[in-house]
């Protein structure tokens, strides 16, 4: 296939080779980083599963693998994916940057094996979902410099004059992710495999946390708003809900969530009124992130019939209502009070995976459903039936995931907490992580019905793929070019 | 005056910013505008299609 199509005489049309790559890498990974996190769920259900093949399959070693698969494999070849298929259409222009495009996927796709290799053998920065050692640190900003110079290079050449707000989305993900990366992996190597922080104490954990929560505000939200403003409106076929209102979203959202990273850190050696920052900081994000949530789902107003009709629009707006529950979840658990009783227990896990499975994933999910068919000339995917038995897949997990682990959350929270008369604890840490057996059980489920929809998708969207050219789209456009 | 009246300050400023972005966004002036950048997701078919058409005619030529 030619990166560059053209029609004899007329302008260079849309790349969509490299958004078919990303896409079908998405459903790949996808199926690894969950797999994964299947296992790993289930290590905590049989222990005994710790010994596959020790120490590579020990949870410790298999956990940072699980959160890095999902978040930068999966999640990031679906917004590499998606970022190039809008920045395309809504600037009515191809991809600039020539041979930086096939890099940045190639690139991508080192970095993701090279941490599948060097997470397992125990090389770690321990870094929270920074742990890549500092060659493969290099290897990703060489990436994401060829991902901004292709981007912002294509919105500089647009032929429309106003930039769509989808694009401002993905390019404030963009700048704002590799200013985090560049600033957090800072380190001095001491070898090949092993560096240490540039900072120390107190600082190092501000500096870990202003990343580590901005990877969410940034990768995890800013990206995939990108995403909702551009497929939302697309499938439901009708223009977002308030133009003028995804403006102020942008700004807002932008400008707030850089100074949410401190409610990681409430009651340690930060500083408090840092962590009091962080805690007003996070309430207030609540404002943006309804009025983005709002703006999306109102979009449907008119037109929520096609909710019945189509399970692709469902993914689209279901995850959004994922995300208005996890982003009033978060400032609640950012108030110091609410935090004292759900730091370091399982509330964290399910809050984070209400974000990741039920608005990240599910939201990524829509757009692949919905670009599959149209980057393969396909009038619809192979079986519509089984996008829906995906969706009630993913809903069913996602639901069985977070109520298991809000349950074993406050169990655990509570139990910790408990005193005796004398002033003595009443349970041992073992007895809150007996306590915690029925909810891991619960979890695991939830993580394997996820994981069964990702593999219906798989066999959907090769199913689509393989299917013989019949069902194209003849497009008028087609006919004229193989008369002349 | 103190870091507090700097600390004050600030705020005011990011409140101007605030109200100055909705009045931006809000102001009747570029409602006309902003709707026609809302409709961008749908102003390119003819640029996909032919997109399409490329693509596809390519294939031909590989079989």
């Amino acid at each position: 296939m030619s990166s560059h199509s053209t029609t004899a005489g007329q302008e260079p049309v849309y790349n969509y080779d490299i958004v078919r790559q990303f896409s079908v890498m998405t459903v790949i990974w996808g199926i690894v980083g969950m797999g994964i996190g299947v296992l790993i769920a289930a290590q905590l259900v049989w222990p005994d599963l710790n010994d596959i093949f020790q120490p590579y399959t020990h949870f410790g070693r298999l956990r940072p693998l699980h959160t890095n698969a999902v978040i930068f494999a999966f999640g990031g070849s679906a917004l590499f994916a998606t970022s190039y298929y809008v920045v395309q259409r809504t600037c009515q222009t191809t991809l600039f940057g020539g041979w930086l495009v096939p890099f940045s996927f190639w690139g991508w796709q080192l970095v993701i094996v090279l941490a599948a290799i060097t997470l397992p053998l125990g090389l770690t920065t321990t870094k929270e979902y920074a742990e890549l050692e500092w060659p493969i640190d290099i290897l990703i900003t060489l990436v994401w410099i060829a991902y901004a110079i292709v981007f912002f290079g294509t919105i500089m050449k647009r032929k429309t004059s106003h930039i769509y707000v989808a694009n401002w989305f993905f390019g404030g993900f963009i700048l704002t992710v590799a200013i985090l990366h560049v600033v957090n992996s800072a380190a001095i190597p001491i070898s090949l495999t092993k560096s240490y922080s540039a900072y120390a104490g107190a600082a190092d954990a501000m500096v870990q946390w202003w990343y580590g929560h901005n990877a969410v505000g940034f990768f995890l939200t800013a990206g995939f708003l990108g995403m909702m403003y551009y497929f939302v409106p697309k499938q439901a076929g009708r223009p977002v809900y308030s133009y003028q209102l995804s403006i102020v979203h942008f700004w807002a959202l932008i400008s707030l969530y850089i100074w949410a990273g401190p409610h990681h850190l409430h009651y340690s050696a930060l500083p408090d009124w840092a962590q009091s920052l962080g805690m007003v900081m996070s309430l207030i994000l609540l404002a943006p992130s309804w009025g983005g949530m709002i703006n999306g789902i109102m979009t449907l107003s008119g037109a929520w019939h096609k909710l019945r009709t189509d399970p692709t629009l469902r993914f689209l707006v279901v995850s959004l209502s994922f995300y208005g529950m996890s982003t009033f979840e978060g400032p609640m658990m950012a108030i110091k009070t609410v935090n004292a009783l759900s730091h370091n227990t399982d509330w964290t896990i399910g809050h984070v995976h209400s974000g990741a499975l039920g608005w990240v994933a599910m939201i990524s999910i829509g757009a692949i459903y919905h670009l599959i068919p149209v980057l393969y000339h396909r009038k619809e995917m192979w079986s519509v039936n089984l996008i829906n038995s995906h969706f009630w897949l993913a809903t069913a997990g996602t639901v069985l995931y977070i109520a298991s682990m809000w349950v074993n959350g406050i169990t655990q929270g509570l139990m910790r907490r408990a005193f005796n008369q004398d002033g003595s604890l009443t349970y041992t840490f073992i007895d809150s992580v007996e306590a915690s057996y029925g909810g891991y059980i619960v979890r695991a489920l939830g993580g394997a019905l996820f994981l069964l929809g990702m593999l219906f998708m798989a066999y959907n969207v090769y199913r689509t793929i393989r299917e013989p050219g019949e069902e194209e789209i003849p497009s008028p456009a087609a006919n004229n070019a193989q008369v002349a | 005056m103190d870091i507090n009246d700097v600390r004050g300050f600030a705020t005011i400023l990011v409140m101007i910013a605030f109200l100055g972005i909705c009045w931006w966004a809000f102001s009747p002036k570029r409602k006309k505008r902003f709707d026609d950048a809302a409709n961008l997701p749908f102003a390119d078919e003819e640029s996909h299609e032919q997109a399409q058409a490329a693509d596809s005619s390519h294939k031909k030529r590989e079989q």
